[in-house]
């Protein structure tokens, strides 16, 4: 846990290598325009990463999760955006055909997905539905050997630009969230549509996206794993993104250290780089730190999810921690910086604006202390 | 065609190297380390080769356990087996370039590709030294005569070129490129505009662990590692001392005439 693996370097220095050449050169460029990084996508498709955890059956390199957390560190360490964009189509979207789909639907859907020829997305949240599932409003009925869905998702990744979507709809009303069903669409589908939405604060170069769903037929055969199980699916493929989003948000947390210890040994103020003051040398140790306990506490709650032990309340700690703490480093790395750290010709203001989503997404800082505390409560 | 190449573990190059107070040794408590980039130019050439022409890659590496790593990464970028030789030892050219004759006599490659030197070291001798004990033509500081932007390196061509039992080497030398044609069997040290290493991609990873890799010792191929050459001392260099500020250009040449005494 402590030490990586011989794989494990290997990994990390190939994906390294390759953010540092390619990725780290565009990351404010993108930030900027708010493109979506095909060529990155593209490039990092032929490295693998998009099916990292897929089984090698299905094109993926069937990687466990202190690996992925590896690859996902390396990427947001220069570009939060781009390493969105991988754990949404890999874990959640992937995920849940890989973890919960036949034979047939993972034959059809994840070697596409593993060279990221498709892009995947998953929709849960709603425009009134996010925190509390119990309030998802989206229905799928069945007509014959199709399902009919209707209502709309909000907050959508890879929304606009994804193919394959796993979609959470209520199958059976009166029993609220233990009720809901998942369904893969494709794009295309009749009465399906999508609107991109703009104007982020940060990961402006991850898509969003609103998904509309007007009497769009899917048929029965993608109903994906078993009827009204969705919400309880869902849980288990939120805890697995929960680590994720901690090992995005360590990256980001290293890319504050890395930056701002950089910036105080070349920044010279009353005759020395100001690394030479106590004030500066507080925050670096601080950043140091909570980046060095962060990654301890994905590590773990990935490593036990690896050894198949329960590690759902360990995911939240690391979510919670991590997220926080990035946001921590962000702003400190900013104070670094001081007048230029609020401009756009230093990286640490994108890093703050990204790590902020991280304290949203995938389960609100408040929805993992309000899970923690009830594990505290309840032992 | 068999390809023997050369994978050598070194600290990482971005890393500041610390020197032990005595000077005695370099501290490698802590240290990243990472494959010879010229190694890995090396690993990436003769995989083009043997996809031209068909073929095996083994790639070897003398050092200690963790130096499996670097041969893990030949294999991942597609290499088809490794030997690691085992030594704690610090090696000097010479006894790498012993080792590798040894290897050489068992393996019997038609090409042995080197990284021209290593970024530790920048020793620049063991694939001389190795042409030398074999009696083998060599073709030092290959190059390639389009850049590394051109379509040539876009297409991913070797830019060592085998025809009828020759290998041409496009040479860096002083003011230009130089084309040499070697007899078969051959050594080749890389330069680094001969080609730009492909990523190692997760899947290739994970397939280099099953490929073979085989443990040797300096015992069983009956070599001396003992260093001909001895490292005395190693010292930080001189710290820059500050610059003069002159009011004049007649001051400057005064002061680089007669202070400094570097002009006439």
């Amino acid at each position: 846990m402590f030490e990586l693996t011989e794989d494990q370097r290997l990994v990390s220095e190939s994906v390294r290598r390759f953010v540092e050449e390619r990725v780290k050169p565009q990351a404010a460029h993108y930030d900027e325009t708010c493109e979506f990084p095909w060529e990155h996508v593209k490039g990092l498709a032929e490295l693998g990463v998009f099916g990292m955890h897929f089984s090698e059956a299905y094109g993926g390199a069937g990687f466990d999760k202190v690996t992925g957390s590896i690859v996902i560190e390396e990427v947001a360490r220069h570009d939060a955006s781009l390493a969105l964009t991988i754990a949404s189509h890999n874990g959640l979207c992937g995920g849940h055909i890989d973890m919960f789909g036949s034979e047939a639907q993972k034959q059809k859907y994840l070697p596409d997905l593993a060279t990221a020829k498709k892009l995947g997305a998953w929709g849960l949240t709603e425009p009134n539905s996010g925190s509390d599932a119990s309030g998802l409003q989206t229905t799928a009925v069945k007509k014959g050997d199709r399902w009919i869905l209707n209502g709309a998702k909000n907050f959508i990744t890879q929304g606009t630009v994804g193919e394959v979507f796993v979609v959470l709809a209520l199958t059976t009303r009166e029993k609220k969230q233990h009720g809901i069903t998942a369904f893969i669409l494709e794009k295309g589908m009749k009465g399906f549509s999508q609107r991109s939405i703009h104007g982020k604060l940060g990961m402006r170069s991850s898509d969003t996206a609103e998904l509309h769903f007007d009497n769009v037929e899917v048929p029965a055969e993608n109903q994906l794993g078993e009827l009204d199980q969705g919400f309880l699916n869902t849980l288990q493929i939120l805890d697995r993104g929960r680590i994720t989003i901690g090992a995005l948000a360590v990256g980001i947390a290293r890319g504050c250290l890395e930056e701002g210890r950089a910036y105080s040994l070349d920044r010279k103020q009353f005759g020395k780089p100001i690394a030479d003051f106590q004030a500066i040398q507080w925050m670096l140790a601080d950043i140091a730190t909570e980046t060095d306990a962060a990654r301890l506490l994905v590590r773990r709650a990935a490593s036990l999810c690896d050894q198949k032990k329960p590690f759902s309340v360990e995911a939240s700690k690391a979510k919670l921690f991590a997220s926080e703490a990035s946001v921590r480093a962000g702003m400190k790395a900013i104070q670094i910086h001081g007048g230029y750290g609020y401009t756009r010709e230093f990286p640490v203001e994108r890093y703050l604006r990204d790590a902020k989503l991280l304290e949203i997404g995938e389960g609100t800082s408040e929805v993992q202390r309000m899970i923690i505390a009830r594990h505290v409560l309840k032992s | 065609m068999k390809i023997l190449v050369t994978m050598k573990r070194v600290t990482d190059y971005e890393r500041k190297v610390k020197i032990a107070p005595d000077g005695s040794h370099l501290i490698t408590e802590g240290m990243n380390f990472v494959a010879n980039p010229f190694d890995e130019i090396a690993v990436e050439e003769a995989l083009r080769l043997t996809k031209a022409h068909g073929g095996e890659v083994v790639v070897f590496s003398a050092g200690p356990k963790d130096a499996a790593q670097q041969i893990r990464q030949g294999l991942a970028m597609g290499a088809d087996r490794g030997i690691h030789l085992l030594t704690d030892k610090e090696l000097d050219s010479d006894a790498v370039a012993r080792l590798l004759a040894k290897v050489v006599d068992q393996e019997k490659p038609d090409l042995v590709i080197l990284g021209k030197q290593a970024t530790d070291d920048d020793a620049n001798q063991a694939g001389q030294l190795l042409a030398g004990y074999l009696g083998w033509a060599q073709g030092t500081f290959a190059s390639k005569h389009e850049g590394l932007e051109g379509p040539e390196e876009k297409a991913q061509k070797p830019g060592l070129a085998i025809e009828g039992g020759k290998v041409h080497v496009v040479r860096e030398v002083d003011g230009g490129l130089e084309t040499i044609a070697l007899d078969m069997p051959a050594v080749v040290t890389t330069d680094l505009r001969l080609n730009h290493p492909r990523f190692t991609t997760l899947p290739n990873i994970m397939k280099a662990k099953k490929k073979k890799l085989d443990e040797v010792t300096a015992e069983s191929l009956g070599v001396d590692l003992s260093p001909k050459v001895k490292m005395l001392r190693f010292s930080e260099p001189p710290a820059r001392t500050a610059g003069q500020i002159v009011d004049s250009v007649d001051t400057l040449i005064h002061k680089l005439k007669n202070e400094r005494k570097v002009i006439a």
